[in-house]
């Protein structure tokens, strides 16, 4: 009987807890899903911060390598499971495929709130990459969708000290084309290895010739192309293919560039085996942490033509997107906004030596990235021109290119059958 | 009394054919049914294309067949050089001939590195400014200075290259396959045709290879499929498929669903290259039956 009545006295107990009103307010958790390893611990710190100043916790998921991070968002995205923000590696029209499944919102009134008080704070380049404009050919309602975490330029490096080993005035990189393949009959004579980059990874070659191909005929005639109104085999695209062909032949090209890795690229550079690379902005780091005595400095591809201004890709770097149907949306766009506001910016830079997606964060960063910095002025990128090119067209582009520098193939040949394959795909699409 | 026991023995293949279903069966006709759409793995809605994707593969894409080739190329050496040298490795060390313990486990090594390390590695032995340029190195040294150039870089030998380093790295499996065979021979049957007055070679030909043509085919098969889905090691030593040379299905499958963005697309590569595989399969199988 005794027992009886203790137990029901506790169970009356439970009960009246239970039942009892919930007086503690719990914080959302906000779960950030990136790739960036080498950002990851500045991202915790700043969470930390942001836990200690808001009571909200942010919970940063590193998923790398990259490709992987990649699948993992498309198949979230497919289960409807995706965390309150996340980044998008892809092109464009991936983007515009996980706003069209209603995976991303829209964060244009957040923007443009008090005087468009956010949005001013950033560079109008990075801002762009994360925007659709109106009569988008993706077919999106214009608005801003992204936040630009940073930004990068995609440039020539040189070094300085093989420079001066070749009787190169260090601090004078060259300006025209005809400057740098004269240079490489130096490096040929020297017996040094001229440029380097991942081209392996293909990607790089596309960027390397979209830039001349806006120096060499400008971005109408590039955009016209993509459109299907001008031909690859115009004469303009033959002088953008023949620029590797001018390349290989001077000796300016390292040995095994087209099977050449971009950490494989990074590495000889850093090593002084190198006199120039073709690298993101982001190898600022990349070299401090490999060799942190090397001395170059950052030059635009030197131009090919001097009829229209020489491009660079360039624009935001890393991007965040807030869940459309996260619970927490409210809160992520708070973090966000709390994250590139200028004193995280600031953070971010120093402890990443990356370039800071807000514009007013650029003062104390070093000479070498403020060099990449003001390549903001020349940059461009595929995700603001509005039209892209056939993935297919893309890879018969790139892998033409490789040809060209092994010297399988000629100019005339590669953008034939660029034209075909280009061809093949405008019909289809008509059919469609 | 019949059907109870028909009922018994179903139930105790039951687990497995549930666990092949499940993961084997049922995903391989999902993505045969997305092979027959047009998708981009991102949206909710696809849109049904029947069999024109299948059409494209064996119509169109000259990519793909190239890719085809190349892995049969590389599937071709491994066959023949990498499991003749295991083979051989194998009877040598079931013989008795000293440090064969020692043998067993280095040529076990390098299966079980990854293929990323060993891609590394290699890229390390052969290449000059990236690398330590060994090969080029003991070339010339041994006055084969016209021999030496960037194995990598050139397409007359990067996939060949690509393929000797495969062999290096997977003969190991063969090798312990090959050994355990050989250890389950008979040593009466060896003492036997000994005292016959048999050669070593006609104790080779007559013993050895009669009953080791089943554990032939097992690695032959296994050889294959291995082979035929190789990637990480080219990603690794070549950075992609190197203007074609180094194309293979699986990089091509890669770059329809991550370049492209043509999952449906790429799950018809995916069922293609399954069929073939499962084609290559039964053929040796079957041969193995009539050569039993």
């Amino acid at each position: 009987m005794w027992f009886k009545n203790v137990l029901l006295s506790v169970f009356v107990l439970f009960s009246l807890i239970g039942c009892s009103e919930q007086k503690m307010e719990t914080k959302p958790t906000i779960n950030i899903w990136h790739w960036m390893t080498d950002r990851d611990p500045a991202f915790q710190e700043l969470a930390k911060k942001y836990e200690a100043l808001t009571g909200v916790k942010v919970n940063f998921e590193l998923y790398a390598p990259s490709d992987a991070y990649s699948q993992k968002i498309r198949a979230a995205a497919q289960g409807t499971n995706l965390p309150d923000v996340f980044g998008i590696l892809g092109e464009k029209r991936d983007f515009a495929s996980f706003i069209k499944a209603g995976h991303i919102l829209d964060l244009t009134p957040y923007m443009e709130a008090n005087n468009n008080s956010w949005k001013s704070n950033f560079f109008p380049k990075a801002l762009a990459v994360n925007e659709f404009a109106s009569g988008n050919s993706y077919g999106i309602t214009p608005g801003i969708f992204g936040v630009p975490i940073d930004i990068m330029t995609i440039q020539m490096v040189y070094n300085k000290k093989l420079f001066s080993q070749l009787g190169l005035n260090p601090n004078r990189p060259p300006k025209t084309f005809q400057e740098f393949l004269d240079i490489g009959a130096k490096i040929k004579a020297a017996g040094m290895q001229g440029l380097v980059s991942g081209w392996g990874e293909v990607w790089m070659i596309d960027c390397l010739a979209n830039n001349y191909a806006f120096n060499i005929m400008g971005k109408d005639k590039v955009l016209a192309t993509i459109k299907g109104e001008v031909s690859y085999t115009d004469p303009d695209w033959i002088k953008v293919f023949s620029i590797f062909k001018q390349m290989q032949d001077s000796g300016i090209l390292a040995k095994g560039l087209v099977t050449m890795i971009n950490k494989s690229a990074e590495q000889i550079f850093a090593n002084e085996k190198a006199v120039f690379a073709f690298n993101g902005s982001w190898c600022v780091n990349v070299y401090k942490g490999m060799n942190p005595n090397l001395e170059y400095g950052a030059m635009l591809p030197p131009e090919a033509s001097n009829q229209y201004p020489i491009a660079i890709w360039g624009g935001a770097g890393s991007s965040f997107m807030v869940n459309a149907r996260s619970k927490n949306k409210e809160e992520s766009v708070k973090f966000l906004t709390w994250l590139t506001a200028q004193d995280q910016q600031v953070y971010l830079a120093q402890a990443t030596n990356n370039l800071p997606a807000n514009k007013d964060s650029l003062t104390k960063i070093p000479e070498i990235l403020a060099q990449f910095a003001r390549g903001m002025d020349y940059a461009t990128h595929p995700n603001v021109w509005g039209v892209s090119e056939f993935s297919l067209v893309i890879e018969a582009f790139d892998r033409g290119i490789q040809s060209i520098i092994i010297g399988e193939k000629s100019p005339e040949q590669v953008a034939g059958e660029v034209q075909k394959i280009k061809d093949r795909e405008m019909a289809k699409k008509r059919a469609r | 009394m019949k059907i109870k026991d028909t009922l018994e023995n179903y139930t105790f293949i039951l687990p497995a054919v549930t666990i092949f279903s499940v993961f084997y069966i049922i995903p391989f006709i999902w993505v045969f049914q997305l092979g027959l759409f047009d998708w981009d793995g991102i949206s909710f809605s696809k849109v049904f294309v029947g069999l024109q994707n299948f059409k494209e593969i064996f119509l169109q894409d000259k990519n793909w067949w190239q890719s085809m080739w190349n892995a049969s190329y590389i599937t071709l050496i491994a066959l023949t050089l990498q499991n003749i040298l295991a083979f051989m490795l194998a009877w040598a060390c079931d013989r008795e001939i000293k440090m064969k313990n020692f043998y067993r486990v280095i040529f076990f090594i390098p299966p079980v590195l990854s293929e990323v390390v060993v891609g590394m590695v290699w890229r390390f032995i052969i290449n000059d400014i990236d690398g330590a340029n060994i090969i080029n190195r003991t070339l010339t040294g041994m006055g084969f200075a016209n021999l030496a150039h960037n194995w990598l870089s050139d397409p007359n030998t990067a996939l060949t290259t690509v393929a000797i380093v495969h062999c290096w790295k997977g003969f190991g499996w063969g090798f312990l396959i090959f050994l355990a065979g050989l250890q389950t021979i008979p040593r009466e049957l060896y003492e036997a045709a000994r005292v016959d007055g048999a050669s070593a070679w006609q104790s080779f030909k007559k013993i050895t290879l009669p009953l080791m043509i089943p554990v032939m085919v097992l690695v032959a098969i296994l050889t294959v499929l291995g082979t035929m889905q190789v990637f990480v090691l080219i990603v690794s030593l070549v950075g992609g498929e190197f203007a074609g040379h180094t194309s293979v299905p699986v990089l091509r499958i890669l770059a329809s669903m991550r370049g492209s963005s043509r999952f449906g697309y790429a799950c018809a590569q995916g069922i293609t290259f399954g069929m073939v595989l499962v084609a290559i399969s039964f053929i040796q199988y079957r041969f193995s039956k009539k050569g039993q």
